[in-house]
């Protein structure tokens, strides 16, 4: 499989032959890492695919990626920071919210897109095979680059405004992956119920929109009761913008202590959303129809 | 040869009649969960364990059914069989597309499957994105594709194209282009559904070279078509399937002979009869009762060899005597384009009296192409085209060689498919042409 020479195709070789059996798979299941790996290049085509067609036929194409958390910036900066005078703590508030819709936009972008990705890839999952669960995976990694070009804007907002970044910038990685986990997990939740629960599409913009209020993106968590934090690091996503604040600028030290309750939620998500896929993806074909 | 490329042991798919309906709101899942607990108690204070849910047997279908057979290496086997014979389900099975309900199949060396031409083309890309993305969707390396892409090309005849979307190319060059991908995928096992059919005569030829290069290259190949030409000159096995099992198994001509012949016929639905008023198509003036499609030897069925005469018949009541009535009768192709037009306005006495009458239209043999038809149904009368407005009633498929003349074994264009008288004579060089 990994491209050695050519080899002639009449030989049959008694090493390299693969015996594959086909049976009714019962009960549950991890996904199958190995296969995974295997159909790398495919994840790899599938991510370009997604990235290549997203910005087709618009005028001002990949800025887009920019232009969204800006205007975001600029809205919350004038209704929230300045009318609602809502806290910062002491960091400019343009700053302070772009750090937190930076893994916000990915995440939310992610729900919607990756949640459709299958239905939306139903010509191909009903005629050729390969493990489902790349769609929404790669419909996940092209969002991914969307997040990483508008990394670069935080950075240039970060130099705008002389902020110098501590060792805390150390830890900034371990959120990414946080990040990542939390989205990927629900995003395979979603998918696959969203194959036989079209429900999905329309309780995916209120999940957003609720998240987004019990995530700190307009407001520090120091504004949440300490009695009430505890319920409220359930939400992986608190754990992900605080974090990002804090590994950027060292401040919001609120929901730190909670910090593990965020990663066992986010892994739970991650860990449950891959064996229901696997449960759910033997059927796919079947309720998609061909 | 000998040794065993696939083998597949009693290999069932069941569908659930339900999950047609292709997805269920979240609701009836919840109230199918809340009464779940209350239907169950209701079954076993009846006594009967087995009724849980929507467990009875008579929402499931099951596509495939106790297939077994065993395939060899190198060897190229046609699979025949009508539309919704379990065909696909079993290929789909095998490309592991859907998962068996039960049974096994036992798969030696790397599967390629196509199932369709050009999956995951996607319209924005240009030629150039869609071979690499195509490929990788097939199952390609990415080495692989670039080693053979400049074949690819040539192959598909879209040099100049290359850097344009698909979207703008013409459905011929979007076929020329999907089939060259699939056309070099090198697997050990090929699992190919129908992809023939598609693309002009010229190209189909190809194609079906093609093929005929990879079955003589020793791959193992599985073959689903209802080109019979395709499947006899191209295949060394057939297997038939019907009804989900396997009916018969063996050398192509004996198999597509049996196919022609009988036993499937009787599992379609080549006729159509309305028992009460209420039903039937139709007002006062003429009320439609029955429709069948009869082969030469008067057996109903929907499956024709296009070398026969296929008869319509049309089943009638009049109730009051009308004026200048006539029954319409028109074949559609699967595109839905109408390939001809008949009526029996000539054989007909001006005025009708009521009662009970048989139009039987006869389609001459040698006439349709290889393909899907539908009959369309109308009738009218001097007053009013309308007496009984135009509807599609039944289909059938027609199977053949479909291409008198020509030596391949292919589709040849068009709606119809006649055979024609040619002559032809040597000029003399003294005649004045």
């Amino acid at each position: 499989m990994t491209g050695d020479s050519v080899t002639d195709d009449l030989t049959v070789p008694s090493e390299g032959e693969r015996i594959f059996w086909i049976r009714p798979t019962t009960g549950w299941h991890f996904l199958d890492l190995r296969e995974l790996w295997a159909y790398r290049e495919l994840i790899y085509f599938l991510t370009w695919r997604d990235i290549k067609v997203r910005y087709k036929q618009t005028l001002i194409g990949v800025a887009w990626s920019l232009l969204q958390p800006l205007a975001m910036m600029v809205v919350f900066t004038l209704f929230f920071g300045r009318l609602a005078k809502i806290p910062s703590e002491g960091i400019p508030y343009p700053l302070f919210a772009f750090a937190a819709l930076l893994p916000w936009q990915f995440f939310s972008r992610t729900l919607t897109e990756s949640s459709r990705s299958l239905v939306l890839d139903q010509r191909l999952i009903t005629k050729v095979y390969f493990p489902r669960i790349i769609v929404p995976l790669a419909s996940t990694l092209a969002a991914l680059v969307d997040f990483l070009i508008a990394s670069l804007l935080l950075i240039a907002l970060i130099l705008f405004y002389g902020i110098a970044l501590g060792p805390h910038l150390m830890v900034l990685p371990f959120f990414i992956l946080l990040m990542l986990a939390t989205a990927m997990g629900l995003t395979f939740w979603l998918s696959a119920l969203n194959v036989e629960y079209r429900d999905v599409m329309y309780i995916v913009p209120f999940l957003n929109q609720f998240l987004l209020f019990i995530t700190p993106v307009v407001y520090p968590s120091s504004m949440i009761p300490s009695r009430w934090r505890l319920l409220y690091a359930l939400n992986p996503m608190a754990g992900v913008v605080e974090g990002f604040r804090w590994s950027l600028f060292g401040v919001g030290d609120a929901l730190r202590p909670l910090l593990l309750i965020s990663t066992l939620m986010a892994s739970v998500l991650l860990v449950t959303g891959a064996i229901w896929f696997r449960r759910m993806e033997r059927t796919f074909v079947d309720v998609i129809g061909s | 040869m000998g040794q065993i490329a696939i083998r597949v042991e009693n290999l069932g798919k069941r569908y659930q009649i339900g999950a047609l309906k292709n997805y269920k709101a979240l609701r009836d899942t919840l109230t199918d969960a809340l009464y779940a607990p209350f239907r169950m108690v209701a079954s076993v204070l009846r006594g009967r364990e087995n009724e849980i849910g929507s467990e009875s047997k008579d929402n499931f279908i099951w596509a495939l059914k106790e297939a077994s057979f065993k395939i060899d290496q190198g060897q190229a086997v046609g699979i025949v069989g009508r539309n919704g014979a379990g065909k696909s389900t079993l290929l789909k099975i095998l490309s592991r597309i859907t998962e068996p309900t039960e049974g096994q199949a036992e798969i030696h060396g790397r599967v390629g499957s196509l199932l369709e031409v050009g999956t995951g083309f996607h319209p924005e890309l240009t030629g150039r994105e869609n071979i690499f993305l195509n490929g990788a969707i097939l199952g390609m390396t990415k080495n692989e594709i670039k080693t053979k892409f400049d074949d690819i090309v040539n192959f598909a005849e879209v040099e100049k194209f290359l850097d344009t979307p698909v979207k703008h190319y013409s459905s011929g060059m979007h076929v020329r282009l999907a089939f060259a991908v699939a056309a070099h995928l090198e697997p050990e096992i090929l699992l190919v559904d129908e992809v023939l059919a598609v693309g002009d005569a010229a190209f189909q030829k190809k194609c079906l070279g093609k093929m005929g290069d990879v079955t003589k290259e020793g791959r193992t190949v599985l073959f689903v078509s209802h080109n019979m030409g395709a499947v006899r000159s191209l295949c060394d096995r057939a297997i038939l399937i019907g009804q989900g099992r396997v009916l018969l198994d063996g050398d192509p001509s004996e198999v597509i002979s049996t196919y022609l012949s009988s036993g499937v016929s009787k599992e379609s639905r080549g006729e159509i009869v309305w028992m009460n008023d209420e039903e039937a198509p139709g007002g006062q003036e003429l009320q439609l009762r029955a429709i069948r499609l009869k082969g030469e030897d008067g057996t109903i069925s929907s499956v024709f060899d296009v070398e026969k005469t296929i008869h319509v018949e049309i089943v009638y009541d009049v109730g009051a005597s009308v004026l200048g009535l006539r029954i319409r009768l028109a074949l559609l192709t699967s595109t839905g384009e109408v390939a001809f037009q008949s009526s029996d306005l000539n054989v007909r006495e001006q005025e009708i009296e009521s009662g009970q009458y048989r139009s039987v239209c006869t389609i001459p043999r040698n006439l349709l192409n290889v393909g899907e038809y539908t009959v369309r149904i109308g009738a009218g009368s001097t007053r009013t085209r309308g007496v009984l407005p135009d509807r599609e009633y039944l289909s059938f498929q027609t199977i053949g060689v479909g291409s008198y003349g020509s030596r391949y074994p292919e589709k040849w264009p068009g709606v119809v498919c006649p055979r024609l008288d040619w002559v032809i004579e040597k000029i003399q060089s003294n005649e004045i042409t």
